[in-house]
């Protein structure tokens, strides 16, 4: 009988309507529907979702206190294994992961594991939050650099453990990209603020507008202010550009000046709030990853009369997740394949006017069995646009490596952690989070926290 | 929230702030910034450090109204705070004992220019500072600058206070008067004031730094909103700069990237007349 029950899909804002505001597209379960999905779940003796978890969250338990109608048990249970559900739930890639393993998608269709965490999280954002225990206090001090999700893990972690715990963060909020990159469409800012103020309930101590390499350094907080440990969080915040000409024309942004002026400084609330931003008619986006999609759909929202993904591979070679891609795609997003910008040109002010671009064709596959697209001769073309976003990529900032002697960085500046307790070459240096392994993603950066904090936690004890 | 122990208008449209911040005090060197915000909804507006004191834990930048946050900004009165200030950003200024230094300040310049020239008079420079303006009212700080240089000249557009002229045309008559000898010039203020010192010393290869102020955002190296162009290389402002030698700096290109938000910003100040309600 339960096998009946469909696979229960996510009310959503109408496309039309939502791609000119900044209002959340997915709208949530209802408690019937929450109810409906979670019915489908076996209960597997074996749970195969939990392995493709990176934190390991108990799924099978806390949708099974879903079936029961018990919401804050089932907060209480994803909160075990995740201090950020509500924003897992949302831009987690749960189809690579956890219900990409989960036995009935082998068949038909999985569990949406991750719309019934979100569903449980939300219900717990509005029905006052349960504050986890915290452990008999330590004495010994840890410092988190970072108030991305890899930071914030790994600061909650070691405070319910008992040990006191500061956060440096440089801008004047914390959250990371999930404040200034992820757009409040996809991932309502209040949302991340509230899991960070349960956070401070633990007794985190977050200090913001701290640049450490600037206003202090690794070596300081451990020599100077007594910290017995610290990790580094720092994410990937150097946006690359694609070193072709006109790229320093008006109206070419990073991706992540686009995003942080829309999302941190709420450009799209200008002029009630100060910061402006400036989208043209005709938008290009260079690069097809999450990163890309969230700035050709804000494009949209800003005013944007076309948004146009423009991308060397084809569809299927995009990194984007799927759900993304296809909310894009429904919004009218154009996607440009198999094209490779060339030139930027600007006009007689140094504004873009247009882009020079190639097509490209699927070659042989390479080494990784990928087919290379290769340019097609004599294919040259000029797109017509008044604004470039770059979003090819983002690579590590050196304000605090470079400040940090002893610390062993790799050929692209990332540090270098132990895979296992993410111990960096300088002892009772931790390191995890985009800042190891490149852009990545939320849930391994949580992932690389929390690991961290086991480790930190016996270093510290060792100590 | 970082409070205003002190305030003190300068001229019309300049204040000087002096304000609470110990973790930004106890590490700002000459040539650093700041990075503010008024209010919570406020922008982030990059200021240059123009004091600090270690003791008292305060910073001192002086904000000229240019545009909606800025005059917001001074608006702000003793006992009022900032809602955020981080810093200090940007690579200090090389200070050596270089011999003779020109410092060259336009206008508001000689906030920024104050901590430079008084760290380059400690390492033991013979320092000529310059204070260039359009008339003798927009001349800020002489009595600071007159204390941290061996010798001070003023200069004038309309000839209302020193020489008249440009602050080039006082830079050629002080190099004139020292035989022709200056071994490193800093020039701090408007763009086309720094473009015309770095014209002037190219051809006599004298090494002039001046301090580049684009649109920044963060400050770190995220954004790259502050892109500039150095000696065909791209720079970030915020983390390579603020200073570069200005005889590789592409002005033209930081010009026109300075200009670009301006139709934008006459939408903020027009709210700032009318107070706000009328969504214009
Ligand atoms: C636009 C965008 C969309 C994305 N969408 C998704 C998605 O849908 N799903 C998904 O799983 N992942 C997504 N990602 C990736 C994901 O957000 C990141 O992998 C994740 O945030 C990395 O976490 P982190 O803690 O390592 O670093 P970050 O989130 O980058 O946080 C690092 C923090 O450190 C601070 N910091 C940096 N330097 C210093 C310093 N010197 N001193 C003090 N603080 C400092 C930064 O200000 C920042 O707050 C997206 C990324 C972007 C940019
Ligand atoms: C490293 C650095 C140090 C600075 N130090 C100081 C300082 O010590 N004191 C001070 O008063 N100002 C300083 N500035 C300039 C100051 O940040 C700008 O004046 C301010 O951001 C303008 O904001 P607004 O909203 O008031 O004006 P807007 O309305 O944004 O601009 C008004 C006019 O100012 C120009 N403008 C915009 N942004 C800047 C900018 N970043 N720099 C210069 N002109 C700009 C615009 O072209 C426009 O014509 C500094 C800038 C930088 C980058
Ligand atoms: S694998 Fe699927 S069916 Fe089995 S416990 Fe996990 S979610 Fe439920
Ligand atoms: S201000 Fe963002 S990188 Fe310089």
């Amino acid at each position: 009988m339960l096998e009946k029950v469909e696979r229960q899909a996510m009310p959503c804002q109408d496309p039309a309507e939502r791609a000119r505001n900044f209002s959340e597209v997915a709208l949530g379960y209802d408690e019937e529907t929450a109810l409906l999905e979670a019915s489908r779940c076996l209960q597997c003796k074996k749970p195969l979702c939990r392995q493709g978890c990176p934190v390991e969250v108990l799924i099978p338990d806390f949708i099974n206190l879903v079936k029961e109608r018990d919401f804050m048990g089932a907060a209480q249970k994803l909160k075990e294994k995740n201090n950020l559900p509500a924003v897992c739930g949302r831009v987690c890639p749960q189809e690579n992961q956890c219900e990409s393993k989960c036995i009935l998608g082998k068949k038909g269709e999985s569990v949406a594991i991750g719309r019934l965490e979100r569903f449980v999280a939300d219900y717990e954002l509005a029905h006052g939050s349960v504050t986890p225990e915290t452990g008999v206090p330590t004495g010994k001090k840890a410092a988190i650099i970072g108030g991305g999700p890899a930071g914030l893990t790994c600061a909650a972690d070691l405070a319910k453990l008992g040990h006191s715990v500061t956060v440096f963060e440089a801008l004047h909020v914390a959250g990371g990209v999930l404040m200034y990159g992820i757009p409040e469409f996809r991932l309502p800012k209040n949302v991340v603020q509230t899991e960070i103020q349960n956070l401070k309930k633990l007794g985190v101590e977050i200090k913001t507008n701290m640049v450490v390499g600037k206003a202090t350094s690794v070596e300081e907080l451990m020599e100077k202010d007594g910290f017995d440990a610290v990790f580094i969080g720092t994410g990937a915040g150097l946006p690359y550009f694609m070193n072709i000409p006109g790229e320093n024309l008006l109206g070419v942004y990073s991706a992540n000046e686009f995003l942080t002026r829309s999302n941190l400084m709420k450009a799209y609330q200008f002029p009630e709030a100060d910061t402006p931003t400036k989208v043209g008619k005709r938008v290009a986006v260079l690069g097809a990853g999450n990163v890309a999609m969230d700035a050709s759909r804000t494009a949209l929202r800003l005013g944007a009369e076309e948004s146009i993904i423009v991308y060397r591979r084809s569809r299927d070679e995009m990194p984007a997740r799927h759900e993304e891609l296809e909310h894009a795609e429904e919004e009218g997003v154009n996607f440009q394949l198999l094209t490779n910008p060339i030139e930027i040109i600007g006009d007689e002010n140094g504004v873009v006017k247009g882009m020079k671009c190639l097509r490209y064709e699927l070659g042989e596959p390479d080494a990784s069995g990928r087919r290379s697209p290769v340019a097609i001769p004599g294919s040259e073309f000029v797109l017509d646009v008044d604004t470039v976003v770059v979003a090819i990529g983002q690579g590590p900032n050196p304000l605090v490596t470079k400040t940090t002697p002893g610390l062993e960085l790799n050929r692209k500046g990332n540090i270098v952690a132990d895979p296992e307790t993410f111990a960096t070459s300088k002892p009772g240096v931790f390191a995890g989070g985009d800042i190891v392994t490149g852009a990545a993603t939320v849930i391994l950066a949580m992932g690389a926290g929390k690991t961290a904090a086991k480790a930190i936690d016996e270093y510290l004890k060792n100590k | 929230m970082y409070p205003i122990v002190k305030r003190r208008d300068l001229t019309k449209g300049i204040v000087l702030f002096e304000v609470e911040a110990p973790a930004v005090a106890a590490k700002a060197l000459a040539g650093q910034f700041v990075i503010v915000r008024a209010n919570e909804k406020a922008e982030r507006i990059p200021l240059t450090v123009m004091d600090f004191n270690r003791e008292k834990g305060t910073i001192t930048i002086v904000v000229q109204e240019v545009g909606y946050s800025s005059t917001i900004i001074n608006r702000l009165q003793e006992g009022d705070a900032f809602q955020d200030f981080v810093g200090p950003l940007g690579v200090p200024t090389e200070i050596e004992n270089y011999g003779r230094v020109a410092c060259v300040a336009g206008g508001l310049g000689a906030a920024p220019m104050y901590p430079i020239a008084r760290a380059l008079k400690e390492a033991g420079n013979e320092v000529i500072s310059i204070i260039g303006a359009r008339n003798k009212d927009l001349i800020i700080l002489t009595e600071e600058m007159e204390a941290v240089s061996s010798k001070l000249v003023i200069s004038t557009d309309d000839g209302s206070a020193g020489i008249k002229g440009y602050a080039a045309t006082a830079l050629a008559q002080v190099l004139e008067e020292n035989g022709g000898k200056i071994d490193h010039v800093w020039a701090i203020g408007p763009m086309v004031m720094m473009r015309s010192i770095v014209e002037f010393t190219r051809p006599l290869g004298i090494k002039t730094i001046v301090s580049m102020n684009p649109i920044m955002v963060d400050g770190t190296g995220m954004c790259g909103a502050c892109r500039i162009s150095v000696g065909g290389e791209t720079k970030f402002a915020c983390v390579d700069g603020p200073e570069f030698d200005g005889h590789l700096v592409d002005f033209d290109l930081a010009m026109r990237r300075l200009a670009y938000f301006k139709d934008a910003e006459k939408r903020a100040m027009a709210r700032l007349d009318c107070g706000g309600d009328c969504g214009c």
